[in-house]
C-alpha cells in the first residue's frame, strides 16, 4: 500500500513546512532543538516570509541549523552569530534576520557580542537554546549550568566557589534599553509548544516595526548529555531548570493605551 | 581651459589614513566596521563623519573580534565591506579572517602596522609581515597582501584591493604602517563610482522560490569535502601568481639588489642616491604585492647582483621569501630595526659597505 492511498479521501490537517528541508534531524531522540526549528520554520512559512528570511546558525548541537531550514542562511563562527547577524541586518534592513544559539554560543564565548547586539537595539530575533550544557562537545559545564549539576568538566557538581553560577543572562538582556521584547519559554508541553509559537510571530511583527532586539530564551534539555531518558529529561528540567530560569515574558512592549495611562 | 582643467585630477594634501578613507567611500564601499586603535583611528573618524552623508554604513563595533564577524555577515550578504585596524586588532581579528577565507568572501581589511609583539608600540613597523602573507588564522589560506609605499598608494590600492578581492572571493589586505598612516602627502584621489558591483549570485539576501538556498559557511564535517574545499583554494591561489606587482628602481646595471616594500622602499630609494654619488650601483626591488610573492621577479636577478640586501622595519620576515626565490644561488642579507624604530638611508648604506667589505674579504680568501 502507497501512502496516497492510505490517505485518499482523508484531509491533509498537518504536514512539514515547505520552509523545512526533507533532511532528518541530527538530534538525540527528545531533544528541544527539532521542535523549536519547526516552530520557527512553521512561523516564517505561515507569514509568507521565507523569500525575505536570513538565519544565522551559531557553533553547537545546531551547528547545521542551515540544513534543515529552507532558507538562506550563514554559519557564523562560535559565538559570535549575533554580531554576523548585525552585518547582515545592517545591509539588508528591510529582511528580517534571526540568530539561533545555544548557552555555551551565546552566554559564554558570545557574552560582550549578546550584549552589544542588544544594547545596540539591532532589529533582529535572538533565539537562545538553553540547556544548562554543553551538548555537542560531549556533555561539558556551560554558563548556564545549574550548582551541584554533574557534567564532564564538573565531575563533582557545579561548585560555585570555584566556577561562580549560572548566568542568568536573559535577565541582564531584559534591562537593556535596546531589547524590545525578552520572553522564556519551553517545548515541554503541547502548551508551551504553542507559546513559543506565539513568541516567535510576535518577534518577526516587531521587527517589521523596527523597534528593537527580540530574544527569546528556550529552556531546553540535553538527554544524552544529562544521560537521562527523554522522558526523565523533561521532568527534571521541570523540576530544576525552571525554579532557577521561570518562564515568562521579562520584558513585553507596552501598547498605546498603557503608556498614556502611565504618562497620567 | 577648461578641457585643461579637466585633466588636472584632484589634489589634495592628506594624511593617509584620510586618504585611504575618501578612497574607500570612492570605492563603493557601503559598510565599514571597526574599532578604535592607534594609529589608524581616523579612518574610523573620516568614515564616522562621511560615510553617513555619502549613503554608506559604518559601526563602531564593540571588539575587533565583532566587527570582523560583521564583516563576514555582510559581505555575506552581498555588500561591498571594508573594516581597517592595526597590529594587536588584527590578531583580534584571525579567527575571522579564518572563518572569510575558507568561506570565500570578498571583503578589505586594512593593517596600519605599528611595533609589536604584545601592547607593543605605536610607532611604525612591518613586524606582521608573517602574520599578513601566510594566512594568519588557523588553516591552509591566504589574504591577498598589497603594501603601498605612499600617500597616493594608500587611496589607489583601496580600489585595487577591492577589485582582487571581489574577482577571487577572497579577502584582500592593505598592509601599511603607523608612518604611511600618519604622514601627509600630495595625493590625486580616485573618481568616484568607477568600481561596478559583481553579480554575488551566492550571497544570502533572502531565498526565491525558483532557486536553492544559498549557505554561507567555513564547516564541511566530510573530510573528503574538507580536503575538496582545501584543494580548490589553492588552485586560487596558483591563479593569483598573475596577480604578481612589483616595482624596479635602478635596476639596470645594478650590482646589488635590496628588495623592500612600503616605507622601507622609500628609505632604500634614498639609500640608491647615496649608493650611487660613491659608485656603489645599488637596485631596488619593491613587492607590491606581498601574497603573491613576486618570486620569479626577485629569482631573475640571481644571475645579475652580486648579493641581495632585505631591508624591512622587523627581525627578518620578508627575506625568508627572497631566499626561498634566489634558493641559495646568491647571498641574502638582511637588515632591519624593530620596536618601532625606522632606519635611515644612511645606516642602509653604512651595512651594504660593510656587506662589501666582507665579501671582498672572502673573495680574496678563496682566491676569486
Amino acid at each position: 500500500m502507497q501512502i496516497n492511498d492510505s490517505i485518499e479521501g482523508l484531509e491533509l490537517v498537518y504536514q512539514r513546512p515547505a520552509t523545512l528541508t526533507d533532511t532528518p534531524f541530527h538530534y538525540c531522540p527528545g531533544c528541544g532543538h527539532g521542535v523549536a526549528h519547526k516552530l520557527l520554520m512553521e512561523v516564517v512559512e505561515e507569514m509568507g516570509i521565507q523569500e525575505n528570511t536570513i538565519g544565522v546558525a551559531p557553533v553547537g548541537c545546531s551547528v547545521f541549523a542551515y540544513h534543515y531550514m529552507n532558507i538562506d542562511m550563514q554559519e557564523a563562527a562560535h559565538g559570535r552569530a549575533s554580531a554576523v547577524a548585525t552585518g547582515i541586518k545592517r545591509v539588508l534592513p528591510d529582511k528580517f534576520v534571526f540568530s539561533y544559539q545555544g548557552d555555551g554560543d551565546l552566554a559564554a564565548i558570545g557574552t560582550a557580542e549578546t550584549i552589544h547586539t542588544v544594547n545596540r537595539g539591532e532589529n533582529i530575533l535572538i533565539v537562545f537554546i538553553n540547556n544548562g550544557i554543553y551538548g555537542m562537545t560531549g556533555g561539558q559545564m556551560a554558563p548556564t549550568t545549574l550548582i551541584g549539576q554533574i557534567t564532564s568538566t564538573s565531575p563533582y557538581g557545579r561548585d560555585e566557589k570555584l566556577i561562580g553560577y549560572p548566568l542568568k543572562i536573559t535577565d541582564m538582556i531584559a534591562i537593556l534599553p535596546g531589547a524590545f521584547y525578552v520572553t522564556r519559554q519551553s517545548v515541554n508541553t503541547a502548551g508551551n509548544v504553542r507559546k513559543l509559537k506565539k513568541a516567535f510571530q510576535k518577534s518577526f511583527e516587531f521587527q517589521k516595526l523596527n523597534k528593537g532586539t527580540c530574544f527569546i530564551e528556550v529552556v531546553s534539555n540535553c538527554p544524552s548529555g544529562w544521560g537521562m531518558t527523554p522522558v526523565e529529561a523533561n521532568k527534571w528540567m521541570e523540576e530544576n531548570m525552571f525554579p532557577y530560569y521561570p518562564l515568562g515574558d521579562l520584558k513585553v512592549p507596552r501598547t498605546e493605551k498603557e503608556k498614556g495611562s502611565n504618562n497620567a | 581651459m577648461d578641457q585643461t582643467l579637466e585633466l588636472i585630477r584632484e589634489a589634495r594634501l592628506m594624511k593617509g589614513n584620510e586618504a585611504l578613507a575618501e578612497a574607500a567611500i570612492r570605492a563603493g564601499v557601503q559598510a565599514y566596521f571597526g574599532y578604535p586603535i592607534t594609529p589608524q583611528s581616523e579612518i574610523l573618524e573620516y568614515l564616522s563623519r562621511e560615510m553617513p552623508k555619502r549613503g554608506g554604513i559604518v559601526l563602531q563595533a564593540e571588539s575587533e573580534l565583532a566587527a570582523i564577524n560583521m564583516i563576514y555577515g555582510a559581505s555575506g550578504a552581498g555588500a561591498r565591506v571594508m573594516t581597517s585596524s592595526s597590529s594587536p586588532g588584527i590578531s583580534l581579528m584571525q579567527e575571522g579572517l579564518s572563518y572569510i577565507a575558507s568561506a570565500q568572501l570578498p571583503c578589505l581589511v586594512v593593517n596600519v602596522n605599528r611595533g609589536g609583539p604584545g601592547l607593543g608600540t605605536i610607532q611604525p613597523s612591518q613586524g606582521d609581515y608573517f602574520q599578513a602573507t601566510k594566512g594568519g588564522g588557523h588553516g591552509d589560506y591566504h589574504l591577498i597582501v598589497l603594501a603601498p609605499a605612499s600617500v597616493q598608494e594608500m587611496a589607489d590600492f583601496v580600489f585595487d584591493a577591492i577589485t582582487l578581492a571581489e574577482k577571487y572571493r577572497n579577502p584582500a589586505l592593505i598592509l601599511a604602517d603607523g608612518a604611511l598612516g600618519q604622514m601627509m602627502e600630495k595625493v590625486e584621489l580616485p573618481e568616484e563610482g568607477s568600481l561596478e558591483y559583481p553579480e554575488k549570485s551566492w550571497a544570502t539576501v533572502g531565498k526565491p522560490k525558483e532557486r536553492e538556498r544559498n549557505i554561507i559557511t567555513s564547516l564541511f564535517i566530510q573530510p573528503e569535502k574538507m580536503e575538496k574545499i582545501n584543494l580548490e583554494l589553492q588552485e586560487k591561489y596558483r591563479r593569483l601568481k598573475e596577480e604578481v606587482r612589483y616595482e624596479l628602481v635602478s635596476t639596470d646595471d645594478a650590482e646589488i639588489l635590496m628588495v623592500a616594500y612600503g616605507l622601507s622602499a622609500r628609505i632604500c630609494q634614498k639609500t640608491i642616491d647615496l649608493a650611487r654619488e660613491k659608485g656603489i650601483k645599488l637596485g631596488l626591488l619593491r613587492p607590491i604585492t606581498l601574497y603573491p610573492f613576486p618570486e620569479e621577479a626577485v629569482a631573475s636577478f640571481a644571475s645579475k647582483v652580486d648579493f641581495y640586501l632585505v631591508v624591512e622595519m622587523n627581525a627578518g620576515q620578508m627575506i625568508e621569501d627572497v631566499k626561498l626565490s634566489v634558493n641559495g644561488s646568491r647571498p641574502v642579507f638582511h637588515y632591519g630595526r624593530m620596536g618601532g624604530m625606522i632606519s635611515s638611508p644612511e645606516e642602509v648604506l653604512s651595512k651594504v659597505e660593510e656587506i662589501l667589505e666582507t665579501q671582498s674579504v672572502s673573495n680574496t680568501s678563496t682566491g676569486r
